[in-house]
């Protein structure tokens, strides 16, 4: 990955600048200057999104309606069985993860809930994080909310899951000692190694990113950024992640499910 | 599982341009990459484009490493009869796909 020497030093400096700005740190983004990674983006990525002949996610949409509709596992059962038609049963669901498990007592992600369906109702090995048939699952599950408002619910056994997802969100780490605010609310709009800086409201995942050349988690784009901050990644599902996500899906609320979207 | 979407109007007026997009899950992977360890990762794209409308050819195209992954094709053809119009997909390791889409001419 020789490309990654550039954008490093690029944000190196950029770091500096930061730090020089970071005195009149701004507060959380106000709900009317929210705007969509889609706003960010080129008339040609935007067009791409926005046709359905044309999206490439599309084909994990389709895997997953198969998937959906297979028995798996060792009681034969396949998602339909129990949820029947997924456009009337999981409509809405996407806006409303991570979600608490009453069972673990505490939130769990869209992946993390599927697999625990596969676990424990269909008696089959969960799928890998970042897997095909995950994804595609995901994405068919997410895209039955398409275009509805991202509706997280806090009450009193979420907060606490909330407060550390925020506390991660502005928490400096990686040998850059950066925190996802300075970016992502400090700095929104300007650009990185020529690339928008976007407010990082995760309303499009699973999303095909042109980058990618594939479809990728909300997981997998954290990953990234941290790896960007030089800081160790936390592996998929982790604690720090599903409340990080819960985060910036409460940071987004109201915001429109665009999955699956598309992003350079 | 999904391998190609084909997208055309299920009818049109005889003599009218219909535009058709295609759309075919394949990584296109260039055969220029290497893994972490050095190792050549082998080419594996897809080669060739077909349509034929009522077996007559209309289009075609060749891919070569540099077209991204899942790629998109749109072009125009002119809706001359009803019938059907075939797309094949050629690629190496024995890639084959083909759909078929049918369309009303009136």
């Amino acid at each position: 990955m020789s490309i990654c020497t550039r954008p490093c030093l690029v944000l190196a400096a950029a770091c500096v600048l930061l730090d020089l700005r970071a005195a009149g740190a701004a507060a959380e983004i106000p709900p009317a200057e929210r705007r969509s990674g889609y706003e960010f983006m080129g008339r040609e990525t935007r067009a791409m999104q926005d046709d359905d002949a044309g999206n490439p996610g599309l084909l994990w949409v389709l895997d997953g309606e198969a998937l959906w509709k297979r028995k798996a596992g060792a009681a034969d059962r396949a998602c339909a069985d129990c949820h029947g038609d997924a456009r009337a049963s999981m409509k809405g669901i996407a806006a409303r993860y991570p979600a608490i498990d009453a069972a673990l007592g505490r939130p769990v992600n869209l992946e993390q809930r599927i697999n625990a369906c596969r676990t424990g109702r269909q008696k089959a090995a969960p799928l890998a994080f970042e897997s095909r048939d995950l994804l595609a699952l995901t994405a068919y599950v997410a895209r039955q909310s398409r275009g509805l408002p991202i509706d997280i619910a806090i009450d009193e056994p979420t907060r606490p899951f909330l407060q550390a997802g925020r506390e991660t969100f502005y928490r400096r780490q990686g040998q850059l000692n950066l925190a996802c605010a300075q970016c992502h609310d400090d700095h929104w709009g300007a650009k990185l190694a020529g690339s928008p800086i976007t407010q990082a409201h995760p309303t499009g995942y699973p999303l095909y990113r042109l980058e990618w050349q594939g479809l990728g988690s909300l997981e997998r784009r954290l990953r990234s950024c941290l790896a960007g901050m030089r800081a160790e990644p936390y592996a998929y599902g982790a604690p720090e992640f599903v409340d990080l996500e819960l985060y910036l899906m409460w940071r987004a609320r109201g915001m429109k499910i665009e999955t699956p979207a598309v992003r350079p | 599982m999904a391998r190609a979407v084909v997208t055309l109007p299920a009818q049109a007026r005889r003599g009218e341009i219909i535009e058709i997009k295609t759309l075919a899950a394949h990584p296109m992977e260039t055969g220029f990459r290497r893994t972490q360890l050095g190792e050549l990762i082998p080419r594996d794209i897809i080669r060739r484009f077909v349509c034929t409308y009522n077996g007559a050819e209309v289009f075609r195209v060749d891919l070569h490493p540099a077209v991204a992954a899942n790629p998109l094709i749109a072009f125009t053809t002119v809706a001359t009869e009803s019938g059907t119009i075939a797309f094949q997909w050629v690629g190496d390791n024995g890639y084959s796909v083909t759909e078929t889409a049918s369309i009303r001419v009136e």
